[in-house]
C-alpha cells in the first residue's frame, strides 16, 4: 500500500443562496489517493463533483463555505486554514486544480511564460527569470509541447494546444495532487487524447504525485484512472476499481450509469441502453432516506426514511456502496433482470 | 416495401392512430426505401476574396423514408452549417437539395412554410430552445395551431397535448401554466420532443440533442427518437460528434470532415470497417470499454 | 416578469432612486395645485428679493395691535440695525486707532458698549472725511434708535391723521391683510423662484421623457432591423451609426438648435432634436443583443414554426432585450435632462414666455450675475433638481444593472 497523498474525511461544504438558503452540495464525502494513483469522480450534472473539487483545495470564496471535514495532504491537514495562506503556500505547490474552462483563463496579452513566472513567484518570489525558463524549457520540452510555446500568446494556440499548455503550467511547482474537473469536454476527440495523454505523463515522470480526475464521460474514466467513485446528490455513493466499477456496478446509480455507456465497438448496436427516469432531489431539503430511493426501481419502502450507511465489501474491503440492500441481494436482482431479457 | 408505404400514408394524417406496438414488427430495412432528402453538390461558402471560407462542400447525399442517418463530425466540420441548410435556414451556395425528389422551391413565405410543415428540429442545448417568456402550454398549443388545429375545441386540443406529453412520458397536467425554465434539461429536451410528436413532420433534425443531457437522460431520449421513426415514419437526420452513440442508434452513418463527407454507409460497416483515414482516427481516438485505448499513435495537431 | 418586478423591489438602490424619482414626480404635480398661478408672473419690482416672508408694511400700521414687553426687543432691533457691514468697519476703526480690543463681529452688546464709551476719541483718529461723516452716520443711527421710541406715521397731505407706533407695539402676522412666503425669494424678473422651479422641473422632465422615447424608439428600432436583418441593411445603418458616433453630438445639437432659429425652439422640438442626436448607443448595444439572440435556437426554432418577421421580432426577441432597452430609456432620459440644461445654459435652450426650464433658470440666473452678488437662491436650488433628478435615474440604473446582470450582484 503506498504513501496517501490526499485524504478527505466526512467533508461538508455548502453554498449559502442569495436569500439565505443552505445548498448541501458536499454532504459527508471521505476518499482517499494513493500515492501513483488516480481517482475518477463520475455523475451527472449537479451531483456535487465540481464543488467537491472546489471544496477539496481548502480555498472556499462566497457562495461556497465550509461546513466540517478534513482535507489532509501528505500527512498535512488543509481545512480551516487561512485563505490566503492556502493560496501562497498549498495552491499550486501541494494541489493544483484545471476546471473546464481553464484554457480560456489565459490572458491573451501575456505570453505563456509571464503565467509560469507569475505560479514561481507567488511561492518564491525570489526565483530569477534565468531560472524560471530553465526549469520551464525542460519541463515543457518533457511534456512534448515544445519551448518554442513559451514565447507565443494564448491567442496563437489551438484550444488542445491552450488546455495542454494550461496544465503544463500549473503543474509546474509538482504538485502532490492535481484535481482535473472535465478538463478535455470540451475539446474534440483527438485534442481529447492529447491532454489525457500528458495527463499520464505527468504522472509516470513524477511530476503529480496523485490525481483526482471529474467528468461525466465514463469510457474517458475506465481507461483514465486507477479507481472510480460515483457521486450521486452530494454523497459518494460507490467506489472501486476502474474495472470493477465498469463491469461489476452494485449500487443501483452506477449499475444505471454503467449500462447508459456508449462505444463504439462492436455488439453495442441495439443493445438495452438503461435510463434512470426523474432528476436528482433538492440539495436545499435532502431527502431523509436514501437520496437515490426516488428513482430507484428496486427501491423498499424502508429506503425512503432510513439512509443507508457507507458499506465496505470486495476481496480485501476495498470496495465501497451507499445502498441497504447487500452487493449479494443487488448482484442476484441485477443476474435475474439480465437474464430475463434475454429468454 | 408496401408494408411502408401504407404505414407512410398512414402517418400523414395526424388522427390516424398508431396501433401495432413497434416490437412486434421484424425489423425493417429503411436504407432503401423512396428518397426523402437528398443533396446534390450542395455547397455553403461564408464571406468573400481573402475571409472566403468553404464550410460546406460540394456534398451528395440521398436519406430515405423511415431512415436513422447520422452525420458524425468534429467541431468545425460543417455538420451544423449542413443542418441549417437543410432546415432552409441559411441559404445554399450552390448545388440543389431534393426534397421527395423534386427540388426544393423555398423561394417565397408560403412555400418556406409549407416546406416546414415536411421538416422539423431538436437542437443541441434545451436551455436555448425556448422562449423562456413563454409557458409550456403556449409553446405546444403553437404545434397544434400550425398543423392546422387553430379552430378547435380547446378540451380537444388539451387532448392532443396530453399525448404528445405522455409520448415523452410527462403529464401535462402537471406541466401546465409552467415555464419551460422550471423543468430539468433531460426534460425540456423531451418536450421537445413532444413538440415533433404534435408536427409529425416527414423529417426530423436532430441536432446534438444529447450532448447537453445526463447520461441517464439520454438513453430515454434515444429511445423516444427510436419510436418516433417506428411508429410515425419519420427519417430521423441525427447530428453528433459521438461515433459511439452515432453507432448505437443510427442505420446508416455519413462521417463529415472540412465540410465533406469522408465516408458513408451502413453503421456496421462504416464503423466496424472504416475505409477513410480519418474515420479510422476518430474511431481510434474515441476511448473504448473492451478493446484497449491506444494512447500512444497520436495525430500532432497543429499548434 | 413578475419575477423581475419582485427582485427589482428588494434592491435598495433601485427603491431609492425610484422613490426618489416618483417623489419629485408628485411635488411637480402637487404644488400646482396648492399654489396656482402663472409661475412667470412678476410678482416683484425689484430684483433677486431674498428667501422668506413679506409682511405688508402698509396693512402693518392699520391692523389690531398688541403691546409686548420683551426684555430683549432693544438689542435685537440695534442688532439688526448694523449691518456685517458695519460692523466690521468698526472693528477696524478700533484698530486704526490703536484701541486693542477683543471683541468679535458677532458680539453686538460688547461692541455697542466699547463704541459708545470711546466714540469720542474715535472720531478724532486721523481718517478722510469720507470716513469720518460715514462713521457719524453710525452713530448717529445708534443714538436715534436708542433715543427715540415712538414713530409717527402721517397719511399724505392730513397731518392731523396721525398714527404712533410705538417701540413695544405688535401685530400678528395672520392679522395682516398681505403677507407673502417666498421659500425661495425671487429672480431677476421677480418671479417667484419656487414656483417657477416647480414648473421648470415638470418641463424639464418632459423634455428628458421625451428626448428619452426618441432616442430609445429610434435606436431599438434601428438596432433591431440591423441586427436581425444583417447584411446590406446592417452595414448601412452602422454606416450611419458611426457618422452620429464620430460627430460629437453636443455639437450637432449645438448647430441643428441654432439652424433653428429662436421661433421654432419650443421645449418638445428641443426634446426631440435631443433624442435625435443621442440614440446611437441605444441602436449599438441593441443590435450587438439581437445578433447573438438571432443565433439562439429558440429563434430558430419559431422560424420553422412559420412566425412572421413582426411576430418573432416581438415575441421572441424583444423580451429578452427589454431590461437593456429599459435602462438604456431610463440613462437618455437623465442625460437629455443634462443636454437640455446645458443648450439652455448656452441660450440655445427653449424660446419660451410661457413656461420656464431647469437650463433657461440657469440661463437667467447667470445672465444677471445671480452668483456674483451673492442670490443663491436663484441657482442653486436648479442645481440642487437637476442633481436630484439625474441621481435617482442613476440610481434606478444601477439597480436595475445589479439585478439584471447576476456578475454585478453583491455577495
Amino acid at each position: 500500500m503506498g504513501k496517501v497523498m490526499l485524504e478527505v474525511k466526512n467533508l461538508k461544504t455548502k453554498y449559502i443562496t442569495r436569500f439565505g438558503e443552505d445548498v448541501y452540495s458536499v454532504d459527508g464525502v471521505s476518499l482517499k489517493i494513493e500515492e501513483g494513483k488516480s481517482l475518477g469522480i463520475a455523475g451527472e450534472s449537479g451531483c456535487g463533483k465540481s464543488t467537491l473539487a472546489l471544496s477539496m483545495m481548502g480555498y472556499y470564496f462566497a457562495p461556497l463555505h465550509y461546513t466540517s471535514g478534513d482535507i489532509i495532504i501528505d500527512g498535512k491537514n488543509i481545512s480551516g486554514m487561512d485563505p490566503d495562506k492556502v493560496r501562497t503556500t498549498i495552491l499550486g505547490s501541494e494541489i493544483a486544480y484545471i476546471p473546464q474552462a481553464a484554457m480560456n483563463a489565459l490572458n491573451p496579452t501575456m505570453k505563456i511564460i509571464r503565467f509560469i513566472e507569475d505560479v514561481i513567484h507567488a511561492h518564491n518570489p525570489k526565483a530569477s527569470k534565468k531560472e524560471i525558463r530553465e526549469l520551464a524549457e525542460e519541463r515543457f520540452a518533457e511534456l512534448g509541447l515544445g519551448k518554442e510555446v513559451l514565447d507565443r500568446h494564448a491567442v496563437e494556440l489551438s484550444g488542445g494546444m491552450k488546455q495542454r499548455t494550461v496544465i503544463a503550467v500549473s503543474t509546474i511547482l509538482s504538485p502532490k495532487v492535481l484535481i482535473a474537473d472535465e478538463p478535455s469536454s470540451a475539446l474534440d476527440v483527438t485534442s481529447q487524447k492529447m491532454v489525457i495523454r500528458m495527463m499520464r505523463e505527468l504522472m509516470e515522470k513524477g511530476y503529480i504525485k496523485s490525481m483526482m480526475f471529474i467528468t461525466h464521460e465514463l469510457p474517458l474514466l475506465y481507461n483514465v484512472t486507477d479507481d472510480i467513485a460515483v457521486m450521486y446528490a452530494g454523497q459518494l455513493v460507490e467506489y472501486g476499481t476502474a474495472k470493477e466499477m465498469v463491469f461489476d456496478p452494485i449500487h443501483p446509480y452506477s449499475h444505471g450509469l454503467m449500462g447508459s455507456i456508449l462505444v463504439p465497438e462492436e455488439g453495442t448496436r441495439g443493445m438495452n441502453l438503461t435510463a434512470i427516469p426523474g432528476t436528482p432531489p433538492n440539495l436545499k431539503r435532502p431527502p431523509q432516506g436514501c437520496r437515490f430511493a426516488e428513482r430507484c426501481k428496486y427501491a423498499k419502502p424502508e429506503c425512503f426514511y432510513t439512509a443507508p450507511a457507507e458499506r465496505m465489501f470486495g476481496e480485501n474491503g476495498t470496495r465501497m456502496h451507499r445502498c441497504l440492500m447487500s452487493e449479494d441481494q443487488l448482484r442476484d436482482i441485477y443476474s435475474k433482470e439480465n437474464g430475463g431479457a434475454q429468454a | 416495401m408496401s408494408e411502408m408505404d401504407t404505414k407512410v400514408q398512414g402517418s400523414a394524417q395526424p388522427e390516424v392512430q398508431e396501433a401495432a406496438p413497434s416490437e412486434n414488427k421484424p425489423k425493417r430495412d429503411f436504407t432503401t426505401g423512396p428518397l426523402c432528402l437528398s443533396g446534390r453538390g450542395v455547397t455553403r461558402v461564408f464571406g468573400t476574396g481573402d475571409k472566403k471560407k468553404v464550410a460546406v462542400d460540394h456534398v451528395d447525399f440521398d436519406f430515405h423514408e423511415g431512415e436513422f442517418v447520422s452525420i458524425v463530425g468534429e467541431s468545425g466540420s460543417g455538420k451544423t452549417t449542413l443542418s441549417k441548410m437543410l432546415l432552409g435556414l441559411l441559404n445554399v451556395s450552390e448545388g440543389e437539395i431534393l426534397f421527395q425528389g423534386k427540388p426544393r422551391d423555398i423561394s417565397t413565405r408560403a412555400k418556406k412554410n409549407e416546406y416546414w410543415k415536411g421538416i422539423q428540429a431538436i437542437f443541441q442545448d434545451p436551455f436555448a430552445s425556448y422562449n423562456t417568456f413563454h409557458k409550456i402550454d403556449a409553446v405546444l398549443l403553437d404545434c397544434i395551431n400550425m398543423r392546422g388545429g387553430k379552430h378547435l375545441p380547446y378540451e380537444k386540443k388539451v387532448e392532443m397535448m396530453t399525448e404528445a406529453c405522455s409520448f415523452v412520458n410527462l403529464k401535462f397536467a402537471e406541466l401546465t401554466n409552467k415555464y419551460p425554465f422550471e423543468l430539468s434539461g433531460g426534460q425540456m429536451q423531451r418536450l421537445m420532443i413532444a413538440r415533433i410528436f404534435l408536427l409529425k413532420p416527414k423529417i426530423l433534425l436532430a441536432d446534438e440533442p444529447t450532448s447537453m443531457v445526463d447520461a441517464c437522460s439520454r438513453a430515454t431520449i434515444l429511445d423516444m427518437l427510436l419510436s418516433l421513426r417506428d411508429e410515425i415514419g419519420m427519417t430521423i437526420i441525427f447530428i453528433t460528434h459521438d461515433i459511439g452513440l452515432a453507432y448505437y442508434i443510427s442505420d446508416t452513418v455519413y462521417i463529415m470532415e472540412h465540410g465533406k463527407f469522408v465516408e458513408f454507409g451502413k453503421a456496421d460497416e462504416v464503423i466496424l470497417n472504416p475505409k477513410a483515414p480519418y474515420t479510422k482516427r476518430l474511431i481510434s481516438d474515441v476511448p473504448k470499454i473492451h478493446e484497449p485505448w491506444d494512447l500512444d499513435t497520436v495525430v500532432e495537431e497543429l499548434a | 416578469m413578475n419575477n423581475t418586478i419582485k427582485q427589482l423591489s428588494r434592491s435598495p438602490k433601485f427603491m431609492t432612486g425610484f422613490c426618489m424619482f416618483v417623489a419629485i414626480i408628485l411635488f411637480t404635480l402637487i404644488y400646482p395645485l396648492v399654489n396656482p398661478g402663472n409661475p412667470l408672473e412678476m410678482i416683484g419690482v425689484g430684483t433677486f428679493a431674498r428667501p422668506g416672508t413679506y409682511v405688508s408694511l402698509y396693512d402693518a400700521v392699520s391692523a389690531q395691535r398688541e403691546t409686548f414687553k420683551l426684555a430683549d426687543a432693544d438689542d435685537k432691533r440695534l442688532a439688526a440695525s448694523i449691518s456685517d457691514e458695519d460692523r466690521v468697519a468698526m472693528i477696524e476703526l478700533f484698530g486704526m486707532a490703536g484701541m486693542e480690543l477683543d471683541i468679535e463681529a458677532g458680539d453686538t452688546e460688547a461692541l455697542l458698549e466699547a463704541w459708545e464709551a470711546n466714540f469720542d476719541t474715535l472720531i478724532q483718529t486721523k481718517m478722510t472725511s469720507a470716513k469720518r461723516k460715514y462713521y457719524t452716520r453710525i452713530n448717529n443711527k445708534l443714538l436715534d434708535l436708542k433715543a427715540a421710541d415712538t414713530l409717527v406715521v402721517y397719511e399724505q397731505g392730513e397731518e392731523d391723521s396721525k398714527s404712533k407706533i410705538v417701540k413695544t407695539d405688535y401685530v400678528r402676522t395672520g392679522a395682516v391683510a398681505n403677507v407673502k412666503t417666498l421659500p425661495l425669494g425671487t429672480d431677476n424678473f421677480g418671479r417667484d423662484v419656487l414656483k417657477e422651479l416647480v414648473s421648470a422641473a415638470k418641463t424639464s422632465l418632459m423634455i428628458g421623457l421625451i428626448a428619452g422615447t426618441v432616442a430609445t424608439l429610434v435606436g431599438l428600432t434601428l438596432g433591431l432591423l440591423s441586427g436581425y436583418l444583417g447584411g446590406n441593411v446592417d452595414e448601412i445603418i452602422m454606416f450611419i451609426t458611426t457618422m452620429f458616433t464620430v460627430i460629437p453630438s453636443f455639437v450637432l445639437l449645438i448647430l441643428i438648435s441654432y439652424s433653428l432659429g429662436q421661433e421654432q425652439r419650443g421645449p418638445s422640438v428641443v426634446a426631440i432634436v435631443i433624442g435625435l442626436t443621442s440614440w446611437t448607443w441605444t441602436c449599438r448595444s441593441v443590435r450587438s443583443q439581437v445578433i447573438s439572440l438571432r443565433n439562439r435556437d429558440h429563434v430558430n426554432l419559431s422560424k420553422l414554426s412559420g412566425h412572421s418577421l413582426g411576430r418573432i421580432i416581438v415575441t421572441d426577441i424583444l423580451p429578452y432585450i427589454a431590461s437593456y432597452v429599459v435602462m438604456a430609456f431610463i440613462l437618455q432620459v437623465s442625460s437629455g435632462i443634462l443636454a437640455e440644461a446645458q443648450l439652455s445654459l448656452l441660450g440655445l435652450g427653449p424660446k419660451t414666455t410661457t413656461t420656464p426650464t431647469l437650463g433657461l433658470m440657469m440661463n437667467w440666473a447667470m445672465l444677471y450675475s445671480a452668483h456674483t452678488n451673492g442670490s443663491w437662491w436663484a441657482y442653486f436650488p436648479v442645481i440642487l433638481t437637476i442633481a436630484c433628478i439625474s441621481f435617482s435615474l442613476n440610481l434606478m440604473n444601477t439597480g436595475m444593472d445589479q439585478v439584471f446582470n447576476p456578475a454585478l450582484r453583491d455577495g
